[in-house]
């Protein structure tokens, strides 16, 4: 399933005129995840720059009700938003089955949001969870995360004379979500919209918890142009290091091929938290993050059944 | 300034029998509707309580002594007696976290939890008042660690008091059933729009057998219909919840906040008649005894109270005027009755079944300090920290603490401003 151009929602239900970046990536994502809607929804926000910059009392973005609790309880919320619709369903009110999605960045999920969402995996609520992952905790001033990259300089994984930034390996996040057995779970990628807002209904679809991990990313913290943000996003894919997958009912499908990768330098020379990467002394790192990206291609293509 | 019901119990000279099967009542033109009396522990009460009022939705979370209101409630929910939505959390704070989300979508919502638990919804206890999400709450009040205690003592709401909840104390099982029902219907008015913790002591209560008297189903019903809420997360009128609210806006809904908590006394006191109308049984803001001409008296909450009262009676037939003020409700404070509670009394000590750390006082000998400086009163009170980690207060100790403050009464003379009761020294 794919959707086409005229079955996603004509409808703007993420408005524009809010104080996201220019070449946002994370706000990217969620204009397209509303475009895979399917009917009437509702939206628990986790605190992050979305939350922060798209609801500045007075104003809103949303179109559609939206709720920001707290940090670490947006798959918490959620469940409670899901539960009280059900429960007022068996009393007739309301009258029609309500979408619950919830909205984490990579802090909000791959670390202070962990517990939160793997509760709500596990007892099978009926939700999409989407992590929009720009790879650290932006909107307090770029910290290292459990979703950011090996290598990458933050302002707490700092590129210092001896240490090369963050010193380890990007936290498997949709490896944790598939261990709970969910009928659906996807990577995806602004880059790619028609691959990103089909598995967001697909998700939506789904009967039970559903978790993309959509890669968003951020011109500020990656220290890119604000006009490459989709290019980046495509180069991930292009490069093999942010593999597009999706697991449903148990099988991996890959869904985006590469045939000739590019090469990762392609990718990580555009953004200035790898620069230093580039240096004679950190050669090494640069080998452990083509390694890495090898390992993890080659790993998911053989859970695809793919050879390479 | 209106004062609100301040209930006065008297002290016969002997112990009544057990309850009645028909509570009676001194009200005129009333008639209270017949009752089932039952032997349930405070949880086991609560739990009735939660079924009674057609919760939408319960999220449980385990922890002694709380377990087993949420125990009992999944009994009920697996044989098919309730249609509620039974979700049980991966923690107290997701079980939180949860309650918010389905108070949103206009369900009617019931928590629990006690001690660390409590502890660690604290964050999400200021969204839950700040977003006016009327939750209920049961809290069986419990030590906090370390070192690990999983017995009675106060520091866990003690600890929450500012989260801008209202906050209830019940003496036994049969107020815990009580203030439950009550709660939901104070928590749901649309003047307060505010959630409400009903308060009761770990084990003393939680697990303690009395005879409660219930009412029937329908009776719950008449008295708490379904909640009306004055918005939801409707995806036909959509509203965002939760906003970033900058210097401009945030101090303005704080103080909105304030008002509707400090306001709630009048919708608590108005319940409450309302309560008492259908069960007979009077509730209000606080409870005094022998405060018409007691010389000292002992301000207290929760299951003391029953134990300062029986030592009263003693102390009473042995002609001593002591009296007792008994708070039900502690946030927000009744400023305006306790002070019309004091009447004539020359000391009182203030029961903190919870230590404040480094602060000069307990936080209730706090409140009640703060409240008298600003009347320009200057009755002697002091404190009397308690209990803590489950140790038990005893009648004869209640009992030098009514003699202590007797003795401040005659001398004027505070020698121990914060007295330790109860503890090896």
């Amino acid at each position: 399933m794919v959707l086409s151009l005229k079955e996603l929602s004509s409808e703007e239900l993420y408005a524009p005129g809010h104080r996201l970046c220019a070449g946002c990536g994370p706000s990217i994502s969620a204009r397209m995840a509303l475009k895979g809607s399917r009917g009437p929804l509702v939206v628990s926000n986790a605190t992050g720059c979305i939350e922060v910059s798209t609801t500045v009392f007075p104003y809103t973005a949303w179109r559609v009700p939206w709720v920001h609790s707290l940090f670490e309880n947006a798959a918490a919320t959620a469940t409670g938003m899901e539960a009280g619709f059900k429960a007022l369903t068996k009393k007739g009110l309301p009258n029609k089955h309500i979408d619950v999605i919830a909205l984490g960045g990579d802090g909000g999920t791959f670390d202070i949001g962990l517990q939160a969402l793997s509760g709500a995996l596990e007892r099978g609520q009926d939700f999409v969870y989407i992590c929009y992952d720009n790879e650290a905790y932006m909107n307090t001033g770029i910290q290292r995360s459990g979703g950011t990259p090996l290598g990458a300089a933050t302002t707490t994984s700092p590129a210092g004379k001896k240490i090369p930034g963050k010193q380890e390996y990007k936290k498997d996040l949709l490896g944790i979500c598939i261990a709970h057995n969910i009928k659906y779970a996807a990577t995806a990628s602004i880059g790619f919209p028609n691959d990103y807002i089909t598995k967001v209904r697909k998700g939506i679809e789904v009967e039970g918890p559903a978790m993309i991990h959509v890669l968003a990313p951020c011109p500020l913290g990656w220290r890119s142009e604000p006009s490459n943000t989709i290019k980046l996003a495509k180069l991930a894919v292009q490069t093999t290091i942010f593999p597009l997958y999706e697991v449903e009912n148990g099988k991996y499908k890959l869904t985006m091929k590469i045939k000739n990768p590019i090469p990762v330098e392609e990718y990580l020379k555009l953004q200035g938290r790898f620069s230093h990467l580039f240096r004679p002394e950190f050669k090494n790192v640069l080998e452990a993050i083509r390694q890495g990206a090898k390992e993890r291609w080659e790993r998911i293509l053989g859970l695809c059944g793919e050879s390479s | 300034m209106v004062l609100h019901t301040v209930k006065k119990v008297y002290y016969p000279s002997k112990v009544p029998p057990f309850a009645p099967q028909v509570v009676p009542y001194q009200g005129e033109g009333v008639t209270v509707r017949r009752q089932e009396v039952v032997g349930y522990n405070g949880d086991e009460a609560v739990a009735l309580a939660v079924k009674q009022s057609k919760v939408d939705v319960v999220a449980a979370y385990p922890i002694t002594p709380q377990t087993i209101i949420v125990e009992r409630f999944s009994e009920y929910v697996a044989d098919g007696e309730v249609d509620t939505e039974f979700v049980c959390l991966e923690s107290e704070h997701s079980a939180a976290s949860a309650s918010i989300g389905a108070s949103l979508t206009g369900a009617r919502v019931f928590t629990a939890t006690a001690s660390q638990g409590l502890a660690l919804m604290h964050e999400v206890l200021y969204t839950a008042s700040g977003l006016r999400c009327p939750i209920v709450m049961a809290v069986a009040n419990r030590a906090l660690s370390a070192p690990l205690n999983i017995h009675n003592d106060r520091s866990d709401m003690m600890g929450s008091r500012d989260c801008g909840w209202i906050q209830i104390y019940a003496e036994n099982s049969q107020e815990a059933y009580d203030w439950t029902i009550q709660a939901f219907k104070i928590a749901e008015n649309t003047t307060v729009q505010l959630p409400v913790t009903v308060n009761f002591d770990g084990f003393v209560i939680s697990h303690a057998m009395e005879t409660i008297n219930t009412l029937a189903d329908e009776d719950v019903t008449g008295f708490l219909p379904s909640r009306k809420p004055i918005f939801t997360i409707d995806p036909e009128h959509p509203v965002t919840v939760g906003s970033l609210f900058l210097q401009e806006y945030y101090f303005e809904i704080k103080r909105q906040q304030e008002e509707a908590l400090q306001k709630s006394a009048e919708v608590v006191d108005q319940v409450a008649k309302e309560y008492c109308a259908l069960s007979g049984r009077e509730y209000g803001i606080l409870e005094t005894c022998g405060m018409e001409d007691a010389e000292a008296a002992i301000l207290c909450m929760g299951s003391t109270a029953g134990t300062a009262r029986s030592v009263m009676r003693k102390m009473r037939a042995e002609g001593k005027k002591v009296g007792l003020i008994k708070l039900w409700l502690y946030r927000p404070f009744p400023v305006e009755e306790i002070i019309s509670a004091l009447g004539n009394v020359k000391a009182l000590a203030i029961m903190d079944m919870a230590l404040s750390f480094g602060a000069p006082v307990g936080a209730l000998c706090s409140d009640i300090a703060t409240i008298l400086q600003l009347r320009g009163n200057n009755l002697k009170i002091f404190d009397v920290i308690y209990g803590l980690g489950g140790r038990d207060i005893r009648p004869a100790e209640i009992e030098g603490i009514f003699n202590e403050a007797l003795s401040v009464a005659q001398t004027g003379i505070v020698k121990e401003s914060v007295k330790y009761v109860g503890v090896r020294e």
